[in-house]
């Protein structure tokens, strides 16, 4: 299977409220993301938009529906769905969420947690070398924020990405602010889970906010990346060099210029620390 | 225990909606799992019936929602398909107030208009060279109909365009209302009886000079000889009319 070419850049979310300004100006941004299940539609405005910011930028896909760790095996009708689209787009890449969606016919919409066992291991490979068939290209995996761990965990949350890449050959898209709302939640050590990431494998990082909930961080996507998220892309920028980075905001969203300052800050601070490394 | 084990007790608990423990994982993570779920799906109904969402208010919108939302658990992979038996679960709570189902009928096929198939309409001159005695009409796929008791149509075109709306009134007669994309743009109309069983009838496929005879059977030829021209023109100005192919 092709290997999957670095690419350094700076990129945000393709959304709704700002479909106008990224159809007029080609120099926003160096790549957007696109959720792909809002353009695996038949048609309309979605792929007309979707089209012509093509013409204009690389373009990350990036779903939430895959549900590579349903233990009833990935859905073909997805994956061809899917695969329709990349072929369409022709995009950077095609990622998703190391979670399940949902089980026997059930879609919760949510990113739901894994155990962490042997047997979910085999399950996920087995799922990912699936769909990586289906569609022909090697596909990145993201960690998801986790509110809960089970008790019959074998293996640390970085451990099992390890081994799952070494597996499957599949890269990753590492959610800085995932990492963080996962690791402040159960308390483990962020450092050693950066570590314990294969280096050669990251393709993307995702950066974001979240929200105190009562007990525990919610990954609400719907603040301005906090200092400690910072903190911790500098580290990960530090370990894994430079790497497409975007601002992923999905709820209270504001104007872009708000969004590409944001981005702008992102591109600084990562030139200083690529430098200084 | 297997994977497909605490996958299934992990979904049960989540569509249950009680704190009742769920073996191997914490109460307070599966509380926010819990309450997630139903966000989201509260949140994609009111992205989807938008128009319903303001007529209603938040509370009694919510409400509404969340019943659905106990009684509904989402199958498919897309949220697009999430809420094709809303219209029915608000008629059921509507009983007495019967536009307020007519206004989630209108956003959700609007909705699917939105992002349907495509499918360019022709322009008049295209029909120069039809064969009117064989030719049948076939229409843009998104195009669909259904039948109003209540002035729902002014009240959504109110609600859009941030405006007033009129109050909730039922019709003398049932109307009927015809939604499509035109270009990008899902629209909709209010048409005539006399449109509505020409339309009925060339969507299934009738030929347009078969179309013609069945609506002048039922009254006066001349008359209605200009209400199918009328209806025609109506079609191709709207941008229904995908093509008039003989057979």
């Amino acid at each position: 299977m092709t290997a999957i070419p670095l690419f350094e850049g700076f990129g945000l979310g393709l959304r709704p409220p700002h479909f106008n300004e990224f159809l007029e100006r080609d120099d926003l941004v160096d790549f957007v993301e696109v959720i792909s299940e809002n353009f695996m539609v038949p048609g309309g405005r979605p792929l007309h938009v979707l089209d012509k910011v093509r013409e204009r930028y690389p373009v990350a896909m990036h779903g939430v529906s895959m549900s590579i760790g349903s233990a009833d095996g990935v859905k073909l009708d997805y994956l061809r769905r899917l695969k329709a689209l990349a072929t369409r787009v022709d995009p950077l890449w095609v990622s998703d969420h190391l979670c399940w969606t949902g089980v026997e016919g059930f879609n919760s919409h949510d990113l739901l947690p894994m155990p962490y066992t042997e047997e979910a291991m085999d399950l996920v490979c087995a799922n990912i070398a699936r769909a990586q068939d289906v569609l022909e290209r090697p596909i990145l995996m993201e960690n998801a924020s986790t509110y809960l761990t089970f008790a019959d965990d074998q293996m640390t949350e970085w451990e099992f990405i390890s081994e799952m890449c070494r597996r499957t050959g599949c890269y990753l898209l590492l959610d800085v602010n995932n990492i963080y709302v996962s690791g402040t939640n159960h308390g483990f050590d962020m450092d050693a889970y950066l570590a314990g990431i294969p280096a050669d494998r990251v393709r993307q990082m995702h950066l974001a906010g979240h929200s105190q909930g009562r007990e525990l961080l919610i990954d609400t996507h719907d603040e301005p990346v906090p200092d400690p998220v910072w903190a911790l892309y500098k580290k990960a920028v530090e370990r894994f060099g430079a790497r497409a980075s975007m601002i992923e905001r999905d709820d209270n969203i504001p104007p872009l210029a708000e969004l590409l300052a944001e981005l702008d800050v992102a591109r600084q601070k990562a030139g200083d620390w690529t430098r200084a490394a | 225990m297997t994977l497909l084990d605490t996958q299934r007790g992990f979904r049960d608990h989540i569509l249950a909606g009680t704190d009742a423990p769920l073996p191997g994982a914490p109460e307070r993570g599966l509380a926010v799992y819990r309450h997630a779920y139903r966000a989201q799906l509260v949140a994609s109904l009111r992205d989807t019936f938008e128009k319903t969402w303001t007529w209603l208010g938040d509370d009694a919108f919510d409400k509404a929602a969340r019943q659905y939302v106990e009684a509904h658990a989402p199958k498919s992979w897309t949220l697009n398909e999430y809420g094709d038996e809303f219209v029915r679960t608000l008629r059921a709570l509507y009983p007495g107030d019967a536009e307020v189902a007519e206004l989630a009928w209108l956003d959700w096929h609007l909705r699917r208009a939105f992002d349907g198939p495509d499918g360019d309409a022709i322009t008049p001159e295209a029909l120069g060279q039809v064969d009117w005695d064989h030719a049948v009409l076939i229409f843009v796929p998104t195009l669909t109909m259904g039948e109003v008791a209540t002035n729902c149509a002014a009240i959504w075109g109110a609600l859009a365009n941030n405006e007033t709306p009129p109050a909730a009134q039922r019709l003398a007669v049932p109307a009927t209302i015809r939604i499509w994309r035109s270009g990008l743009t899902p629209k909709y109309r209010t048409i005539e009886t006399f449109e509505q069983r020409a339309l009925t009838l060339a969507m299934a496929g009738s030929g347009f000079a078969d179309l013609c005879a069945l609506l002048v059977e039922d009254g006066d030829a001349d008359r209605a000889a200009q209400d199918v021209g009328a209806a025609l023109a109506s079609w191709l100005r709207d941008g229904l009319i995908r093509a008039a192919r003989t057979p």
